[in-house]
């Protein structure tokens, strides 16, 4: 906005502002601090509860420093080693399955009804946080990791399949229209104009989610869909803090490697 | 009715969904072996043209004829068939970056080739080699491995027009081949596609908007000014009227002498060899 100065003639320049009325500017900064005193005089604080848990949480720190991996390690061990194959499993099958959905999601190379029905169902997916579908595929399925894996798949697949959709939006217009114009069928146009375009990101995407699954699976033990997420829960509801600091090293150090190996990869590919 | 054109658009329309009216009843005839250079300013539906003739960009109405054909109303099928034989040359020269150059120019060969086999990149013996001469008359041997977006722009244009001539098309289309370019390259790349042309007995319909680089290589000039026709003749009789026609008032006279003098110098150079 330029605005004309009287006294030295010079013209200023003034960003426009987003709201231009200042009397609405102030009305909106008004309610703003209005809402947060509300807010805050509806939180009870508990300050005798909180004394309660403070001592609470000495104990379970006791707990944590001095681990004890051996005398539920047989526990441990195959929690940990459900979760890598849980984590597996359902990292490499969900791939077969986003790969197709994102194309049919992607509005550059598909007609608009095939368009609408992958991005209902990504939408669907990916509407559903990972822990109630998890419990909807325990009650489903019963107990066990056959649940935890099928929830971690469709978990990914809306991951993937949504921000590959979105990269596979954003590509280049051009090779795609000149692989097109050599008579090419839809799914050269595909193999040829769109893959080599994300087949990096795509790597990057499916190693990032399998990182993500790893950690997942850890949470979904403790809605019963297998891992080592349920010993977790057994040996905190027995108050056994030292096997649960135990686990919590080993989840600990699983994520590190798993983050230090796919960062590598990366690397190496991109 | 025998057509005696290759190519005969008539009263082609393309109204965009913005309402946007790019072409209003265009009506043009191509003969075979004709180098026709379309000009016009940015915006007169030049891209738009083009890309209705092999139906990139769904025309709203009127009819193309190819050969006898009218790509308006084909199906799919047919109309990949019927996109084999046109060849296209890009702008930004639409190379798929991330695959090589041999990639690149077998690429166009992707509507004779089952999907299969495309896909373990299983041409046949006969189409790899005349890929390799493609690219061996362009000057490209050596970067046959390389990944396109290692190239210069030059060369990258190169890949893109041997691309569209391993498509052993009758009909080139070309879409603003220099807009991207140098002059000198621009020149070279011109002169090259021209050559071949003639050598491969193809016709020609290339968008520019260069009047001089026109004039310099086309046979015949068509200058197009809000989606219609406005001008249709030789280069030679493009005159200052005729670019006030096409492109209107300016003063045409400023800047040509010295334009005139660097085409003297320029005379001599070949097409080089790439360094």
């Amino acid at each position: 906005m330029i605005v004309q100065t009287s006294v030295d003639g010079l013209r200023a320049w003034k960003k426009n502002r987003a709201i231009k009325s200042p009397w609405i500017r102030v009305l909106i900064l008004l309610v703003i601090i209005a809402y947060f005193i509300l807010a805050s005089q509806s939180v009870e604080i508990n300050f005798e509860r909180i004394r309660l848990g403070l001592s609470r949480i000495g104990t379970m720190f006791n707990g944590f420093l001095r681990p004890d991996f051996l005398s539920r390690g047989k526990y441990i061990a195959d929690g940990v080693l459900e979760s890598v194959a849980m984590t597996i499993v359902a990292s490499s099958i969900c791939l077969f399955l986003a790969v197709p959905l994102s194309l049919g999601a992607s509005r550059n190379i598909v007609p608009l009804p095939i368009y609408l029905v992958c991005r209902v169902i990504l939408m669907i997916v990916r509407s559903l946080h990972v822990v109630v579908i998890g419990i909807i595929f325990v009650i489903m399925l019963g107990f066990g990791p056959l649940a935890g894996v099928l929830t971690l798949m469709l978990n990914s697949v809306g991951f993937i399949g949504k921000l590959l959709a979105e990269d596979i939006e954003n590509i280049d217009k051009e090779p795609l229209e000149a692989i097109r114009a050599t008579g090419a069928s839809w799914l050269q146009v595909v193999v040829y104009g769109v893959w080599p375009q994300i087949s990096t990101r795509f790597i990057g995407l499916a190693i990032y989610r399998a990182d993500i699954n790893f950690r997942q699976s850890t949470i979904l033990g403790i809605v019963g869909a297998g891992g080592i997420g349920g010993v977790l829960d057994t040996a905190m509801g027995r108050y056994d803090y030292r096997t649960a600091g135990a686990i919590l090293l080993v989840i600990i150090a699983m994520v590190l490697v798993a983050e230090y190996i796919s960062s590598h990869i990366r690397r190496r590919i991109v | 009715m025998v057509e005696k054109h290759m190519v005969s658009i008539s009263n082609l329309v393309k109204k965009y969904p913005s309402g946007q009216e790019a072409l209003k009843g265009v009506n043009l005839e191509v003969n075979a072996n004709e180098i026709l250079a379309l000009i016009g300013p940015s915006g007169a539906g030049k891209s738009t043209l083009i890309r209705c003739v092999n139906r990139l960009v769904e025309p709203t109405s009127g009819k193309i004829i190819i050969n006898g054909i009218d790509v308006c109303t084909l199906g799919y099928k047919a109309l990949r068939m019927q996109r084999r034989k046109i060849g296209m040359i890009f702008q930004e020269y639409a190379l798929v970056d991330r695959l090589t150059v041999m990639e690149n120019v077998l690429s166009g060969q992707l509507g004779y080739t089952g999907t299969f086999k495309s896909i373990f990149r299983k041409f046949p013996p006969d189409v790899v080699d005349s890929a390799i001469k493609l690219l061996e008359r362009v000057g490209l041997l050596d970067y046959v491995d390389s990944r396109a977006d290692q190239l210069s722009g030059g060369q990258r244009q190169r890949v893109g027009i041997a691309r569209a001539l391993i498509q052993r098309p009758d009909l080139l289309l070309v879409d603003e081949p220099t807009a991207s370019l140098d002059p000198k390259t621009a020149r070279q790349i011109m002169r090259l596609i021209v050559e071949l042309v003639i050598e491969y007995k193809l016709a020609v319909i290339i968008n520019i908007h260069d009047v001089q680089l026109a004039q310099m290589f086309a046979q015949r000039i068509v200058g197009l000014r809000d989606g219609i026709v406005v001008y249709d003749g030789t280069p030679d009789q493009v005159d200052n009227s005729v670019l006030t026609e096409i492109y209107g008032e300016e003063d045409w006279d400023q800047g040509k002498k010295r334009h005139a003098q660097e085409e003297d110098d320029d005379e001599d150079d070949d097409i080089d060899q790439v360094e």
